[in-house]
């Protein structure tokens, strides 16, 4: 289905869900390496929980994409570079003893003898309504591990692009996907359309160039964080807005060069406050050249700290709105 | 009306092969009581298991049916609103388990414990919730079980412990209440659910081992509805032996579509349990007439035809209504009153629910801790200052 969308439209940009980018990614991948697999619970026959596995057990086949009792995906795969999918990362946590200590410690372990080339992928933090043990944000959890690399991607070029570097890497890698964000289109360049698109690891992307405030965020929060933009122009005030596509390791030079320029700092993320992405950035710019450049604290947006409730009016005051941004924004700014 | 009644027990004794013996006759218009031949169950590491000969009274007839009508209505009520998007996120429908709930705490007490997964509608009915304050909270409102702030996995009321969303994490959790029980002295037990995908969870072992050694008064109870969300045992499990994975407890396989084997086989493992032998594994076999959640059909992985032949010749409803109406505990008309009265209540519920406000914004910090001085809790941003009360 991929190879045929891409002969379709071969001149300029396609419209492609996060969905459909990630299935490309892991087709392509599955096509170029046969040690490359796919494991997971109804990844296979049922072509995916939320069908971001569609297709690949028709063409592949039970060797290559396997599913897997509920016994949470954690094994080592000697030579193997296999994909884990996590129906969600809230189930990680019955496995998170062996991501951290076997994956993420491992390399490290064996001094380099033992390499571990895995990939955890699927949906964190909130969804709609599926309440407080399906709706937490791990990019915070993983992200504090040394050894392990955690991606967040928010469109479909992230999507794929950091799916495919992220199954060639060596490493371990934590693949933070949304699951709001699955069916939603996204524009697709002619270049992200080859089979050798690849986004570098550990590298942020300017999303919208400003030059009042940056504004940091990864996935759902930075189409929040150009939608706020989007009312702030109107109000004279120009936003840049960093989709930072790695957790780990960050890209904080260039939050820092954005800031140097901008002088104002607001992080958006949707995971709790304490000791997040947001309290990792503030710290890192505190170290940095960067601090002398800051006009104001920089202003941490998160999710409210407490579990998710269920009740939508609870549910929707639980996590940050774009209005929350723009108050934030304006506050930050002192207007 | 002798003629009546040998005709009814002739039409019985080829009903399912369940052989009516008329133990009692009253003057009055209906059996009393009549004992039932039912299904034996398999057993391991069992000298003997539960009676097959059972004895149902009319009155408990009438509760078991009017009980699992009000589950069966409220679980297609549900069905409904969620596809008006009345109810949001995840819901799990219990339809054609009714049984399974419904004979369980025929056998137990309300002091005893209960704890299941995520399929939890009927068990937090059974367990003394309302139809109405079930409904509210799968609509989430401030009338709901929880207050609005569970939801369809998680709600709760006395001794009964949701209502849990991670796979199988419920089962230590199980253990540990059967534990109190035990440190208590209170003679209580409890039972604690999964399902068969479960089943193959690693902590599910180590819980079968703690409650063996310790000898905690804890019914292991597996419902076997043949599919782990869309994968069949078969695709799940080394072995689908589900009663003996136990290894060193005691197991039995019960018939999870038919009320009285569930409560014969409950009863046989909740007195088990009370003479200090230690935990008991039940596997219930039984069937969900709809998908894993409201968002999968149902069909990709099973037939329509395997779905309809359960429906028609294991309904645990029908199959009761069946054995009470060939044996003159009941007419027809006294179950359509019921079926009425029980529609009439759901109609009620689910216009509250549908009515009754969501909650307020005041609440949405509270109950973080219990028995806690207030504490400020951040908002989305750090001008945003929350309280929170116990």
């Amino acid at each position: 289905m991929a190879a045929s969308l891409r002969c379709f439209l071969r001149s300029g940009k396609v419209t492609v869900t996060v969905r459909d980018a990630l299935n490309q990614a892991m087709d392509e991948e599955l096509e170029r390496d046969e040690r490359v697999f796919l494991m997971g619970e109804e990844v296979a026959q049922y072509d995916g929980a939320y069908k971001v596995s569609r297709g690949l057990w028709k063409k592949y086949g039970d060797k290559r994409i396997i599913d897997t009792p509920i016994s949470e995906v954690r094994r080592r795969h000697a030579g193997l570079r296999p994909i884990c999918e996590f129906m969600t990362f809230n189930f990680s946590m019955q496995a998170i003893d062996q991501v951290i200590n076997s994956a993420a410690k491992t390399c490290y372990m064996s001094a380099g003898l033992q390499a571990v080339p895995i990939v955890f992928r699927g949906p964190n933090g909130a969804s709609a309504g599926v309440a407080a043990q399906h709706s937490q944000c791990f990019a915070a959890w993983y992200a504090h591990c040394p050894g392990l690399k955690v991606v967040s991607p928010w469109n479909s070029e992230d999507a794929k692009g950091l799916l495919k570097s992220a199954i060639r890497d060596d490493n371990p890698v934590v693949f933070l996907e949304n699951e709001l964000l699955y069916g939603v289109p996204f524009e697709m360049s002619e270049e992200a359309q080859s089979k050798d698109f690849t986004i570098p690891i550990g590298k942020a992307k300017v999303e919208r160039a400003g030059t009042h405030v940056t504004l940091v965020s990864h996935s759902r929060y930075v189409g929040y964080c150009l939608d706020a933009a989007a009312v702030l122009t109107k109000e004279g005030i120009e936003c840049e807005v960093i989709n930072l596509r790695t957790i780990r390791p960050m890209d904080v030079e260039s939050i820092e060069a954005s800031l140097m320029k901008t002088n104002h700092l607001v992080t958006v993320e949707g995971g709790w406050p304490q000791f997040g992405v947001g309290a990792e950035i503030c710290a890192r710019i505190m170290e940095g050249p960067a601090f002398n450049y800051l006009d104001s604290p920089v202003t941490r947006v998160t999710g409210v700290d407490i579990p998710m409730p269920y009740a939508k009016i609870l549910e929707d005051h639980s996590l940050p709105q774009i209005k929350d941004i723009i108050f934030s924004v304006k506050k930050t700014l002192n207007v | 009306m002798l003629t009546n009644i040998s005709n009814v027990l002739r039409a019985c004794a080829q009903r399912n092969g369940a052989a009516a013996v008329v133990s009692a006759r009253t003057y009055a218009d209906f059996t009393n009581e009549a004992t039932f031949e039912i299904k034996k169950c398999d057993t391991f590491k069992l000298d003997e298991g539960p009676a097959t000969q059972v004895v149902l009274t009319r009155d408990e007839g009438l509760q078991y049916y009017r009980t699992m009508q009000t589950m069966r209505r409220m679980e297609l009520k549900a069905d409904q609103l969620y596809k008006q998007k009345i109810i949001r996120g995840f819901c799990h429908l219990y339809d054609g388990q009714e049984a399974c709930a419904v004979g369980i705490e025929a056998a137990i007490n309300l002091s005893d414990h209960l704890i299941t997964a995520y399929r939890a509608h009927g068990y937090t009915y059974t367990r003394g919730g309302t139809v109405k304050e079930i409904m509210a909270e799968l609509t989430g409102r401030r009338g709901g079980i929880a207050k609005g702030k569970g939801g369809s996995m998680h709600m709760y009321c006395k001794h009964f412990y949701g209502g849990n969303g991670i796979v199988g994490a419920q089962v230590p959790l199980g253990a540990g209440v059967a534990l109190a029980c035990k440190y208590q002295g209170n003679n209580e037990l409890c039972v604690c659910l999964y399902g068969d995908g479960a089943a193959n969870q690693g902590q599910i072992f180590e819980t079968y081992n703690m409650a063996a050694l310790w000898k905690l008064p804890v019914i292991f109870i597996c419902e076997n509805n043949r599919y782990g969300m869309g994968t069949s045992v078969e695709r799940a499990a080394a072995s689908t032996d589900y009663f003996k994975r136990g290894e060193f407890i005691p197991g039995l396989r019960v018939d999870g579509m038919d009320v009285l084997c569930v409560r014969e086989a409950s009863k046989f493992a909740a007195d088990h349990c009370r003479s200090g032998k230690g935990p008991i594994l039940m596997e219930l076999q039984t069937y969900r007439y709809h998908g894993h959640s409201m968002s999968d059909p149902g069909v990709s992985y099973r037939t329509r035809e395997e779905i309809q032949e359960v429906r028609s010749k294991s309904d645990p409803i029908s199959m009761l209504k069946d054995r009470m109406l060939s044996n003159n505990m009941a007419s027809v008309e006294e179950l359509k009153e019921i079926d009425v009265e029980v529609r009439k209540e759901i109609e009620d519920a689910a216009q509250f629910a549908t009515t009754d406000p969501e909650p307020p914004l005041e609440d949405l910090c509270n109950h973080i801790f219990h028995n806690n001085p207030p504490l400020e809790v951040r908002g989305t941003n750090p001008w945003s200052k929350l309280k929170s009360v116990s």
